[in-house]
């Protein structure tokens, strides 16, 4: 994995410190040129890959990306599925039944639902395989090396303790597109010891790591510790708290940590993003002069 | 350990399931739910118990407590037999379909001295919190005006088919979507005592209304306006804001941040004259496992903690959820 990557919270106005920002953001990405603007601003700070949900407006820029092969020669994305919003607000509108039937493709699950029926934990999975291909084919033909599970979805399926669907997915995404399966969490020490458990050695975790402690369940001391005794692959992301730290300040705790291979960020301006990535260039080194 | 049953897992019911199976306090004992698909997904995935029939499902396994997160026609009989069966129970909100149905059970609950609650969870939000320690402090001075207001993504097109567009079942946006700020302004500022005009409005619906707009008074004499839309596609997901207006200051409050602004440089600590910005990152105390959002473990942690008698059972209370059936209930009658 590359160290740094970047996000696309503030294309899709998601911010989690204000709904003004939010708005600003919706304005000043609401054409998909601002988008490919941005990440041409990133490519040119020397950030190749790009983080991204599966938002519907994500396909769009992935045609643009297979359009210009030469430019994005070396860009690599890391999808994250699925897009939740989408299926939460289609749960509370639809129900669980209805919102499955509106996205299941073809009609696999129509015998399903007409009950009385046996179904075995493996077709719920080939339902899961379903939707995890419905949801990856705005990639097709572009480079995804890394293929994440929304936090949403693993905090869920971890707190119902729902193991084999982990290990389902991660074989999955090994099997079906030759990639490696992430995860992203709020529970990281949680989670790495489910995959201790289920067998899944070295797991690539994303999770909230500040030096706020913001996000960062069961607290930051717990997650340092984790991150000096386990055998993991740690993104950090959220590193600024949302904003309630200095960018140098948060930068400097994050690059001072060990077994953190790369700090995922997002910003909406050239500036903010060359300020980052130097930043993390300029701390890396430092921590490497130091330990030399 | 605290014994819990769940009955009901949709859209909340999972999400409080998933809190409870991470809960270190807590043995889910039981799950009910009347889809067959859900139930068996449950059973082939999880350890948990699985019914779905939940009378079944008391009679055979122990609980403590028990979470309702059913569509609100059902909450009054529900939570009644299990007041009866001297459960703690924590309910969804609404609490119920009308304030007559409400009534009897907060007093029964409280006779029995059973832990009750309902899942209003913006009381849970760093950013509200703060607000209601403004407002009781007297920061704002003399309050004069509010405006509270819920908007979001929920019905955004014709077709639908949930509960939550059927009128009998508790479906609309009164119920389902203006309660949260209904409950909020009631609990910041105090019971509503008279509605003086509603306009209630369908966008996409063809049975319930998709929109809520009021103008109400509460007992102090304070009066302001409702503002509820839950067919609105500019936002992402549910906002939920209050704004107060008082003779030293102005707040802003939504779930992200807490904007004030003071007159005088009579503000309390940390704050000072012109305004003044909070995040909720700064507000939000830690949790020790997150699915959502921070309120929502929260909620069941102090609901957890009031079993273990070590919190009141204050916030959210049956007693704060049947003030804002009242308020539902007076609305309704103001449109009659």
């Amino acid at each position: 994995m590359t160290r740094i990557l970047f996000g696309d919270n503030q294309f899709f106005a998601v911010s989690h410190i204000s709904d003004e920002k939010s708005r600003a953001q919706a304005l000043k990405f609401k054409d998909d040129s601002a988008i490919i603007r941005t990440l041409d601003y990133a490519i040119d700070a020397g950030v190749n890959t790009f983080m991204c949900t599966t938002h519907e407006r994500i396909s769009r820029i992935c045609d643009f990306i297979r359009e210009h092969p030469g430019k994005y020669e070396n860009f690599t994305i890391y999808p994250c599925l699925p897009y939740a919003h989408k299926y939460a607000n289609a749960v509370t509108e639809l129900g669980i039944v209805g919102t499955l039937k509106e996205y299941t493709p073809g009609n696999f699950l129509g015998s399903i639902f007409k009950g009385g029926f046996a179904y075995l934990s493996k077709d719920y999975l080939s339902i899961m395989e379903l939707l995890i291909d419905a949801e990856l084919k705005m990639f097709k033909g572009l480079k995804t090396p890394v293929i994440f599970l929304q936090n949403v979805v693993t905090d869920l399926l971890l707190g119902l303790q729902m193991k084999e669907v982990f290990k389902a997915f991660h074989d999955y995404i090994i099997k079906k597109y030759h990639a490696e399966p992430g995860f992203i969490t709020m529970n990281m020490p949680m989670l790495l010891s489910v995959c201790e458990e289920i067998g899944i050695d070295n797991p690539i975790i994303c999770t909230s790591i500040n030096k706020a402690g913001f996000r960062m369940s069961g607290g930051k001391q717990l997650y340092e510790k984790a991150l000096q005794t386990k055998r993991a692959r740690i993104i950090a992301m959220q590193v600024f708290a949302g904003g309630a730290i200095s960018s140098k300040e948060a930068i400097e705790y994050v690059c001072t940590l060990p077994n953190i291979q790369s700090i995922l960020f997002g910003a909406s301006s050239q500036g903010n993003i060359q300020e980052t990535v130097s930043l993390i260039r300029q701390y890396d080194l430092a921590f490497k002069e130091k330990i030399a | 350990m605290i014994d819990v049953a769940l009955i009901g897992a949709g859209k909340m019911g999972i999400s409080h399931l998933s809190i409870l199976g991470a809960h270190p306090d807590v043995r889910v004992t039981g799950v009910s739910d009347t889809s067959k698909l859900v139930t068996d997904v449950l059973k082939k995935f999880t350890k948990f118990p699985c019914y779905q029939d939940y009378e079944q499902m008391l009679t055979e396994v122990k609980a403590d407590a028990v979470f309702v997160a059913v569509p609100t026609k059902f909450h009054a009989p529900m939570v009644r037999r299990l007041l009866g069966e001297n459960k703690h129970v924590f309910a969804e909100k609404p609490f119920c379909l009308t304030a007559e149905e409400g009534k009897e059970l907060v007093q029964v609950a409280e006779t029995k001295n059973l832990v009750n609650q309902v899942g209003y969870h913006n009381k849970f939000v760093g950013t509200f919190r703060e607000l209601k320690k403004m407002v009781d402090g007297g920061y704002l001075g003399k309050l004069f005006h509010f405006t509270g207001e819920v908007t979001g993504p929920v019905v955004v097109k014709p077709k639908q088919d949930s509960w939550r567009v059927d009128p009998a079942e508790g479906g609309g946006c009164l119920m389902d979507y203006a309660s949260h700020i209904l409950d909020l302004i009631i609990y910041t500022l105090g019971p509503v005592e008279s509605v003086k005009g509603s306009i209630l409005k369908p966008i996409y619906s063809s049975r319930v209304e998709d929109s809520v707009y009021s103008l109400l008074e509460l007992s102090s004499k304070l009066s302001g306006v409702l503002l509820a839309n839950w067919s609105d596609v500019t936002y992402r997901k549910m906002s939920t804001s209050l704004t107060i207006q008082g003779s030293k200051g102005k707040i802003i409050c939504d779930a992200n941040e807490l904007k004030v602004f003071f007159n005088t440089s009579e503000a309390p600590e940390g704050y000072s004259r012109g305004w003044n910005v909070k995040y909720v990152t700064d507000l939000t105390d830690e949790v020790d496992f997150y699915l959502r959002g921070e309120e929502y473990s929260a909620q069941i942690d102090y609901f957890i903690r009031a079993i273990r008698r070590e919190v009141p059972n204050t916030i959210n209370n049956f007693q704060s959820a049947w003030q804002t059936d009242k308020a539902i209930s007076l609305i309704k009658q103001n449109i009659a």
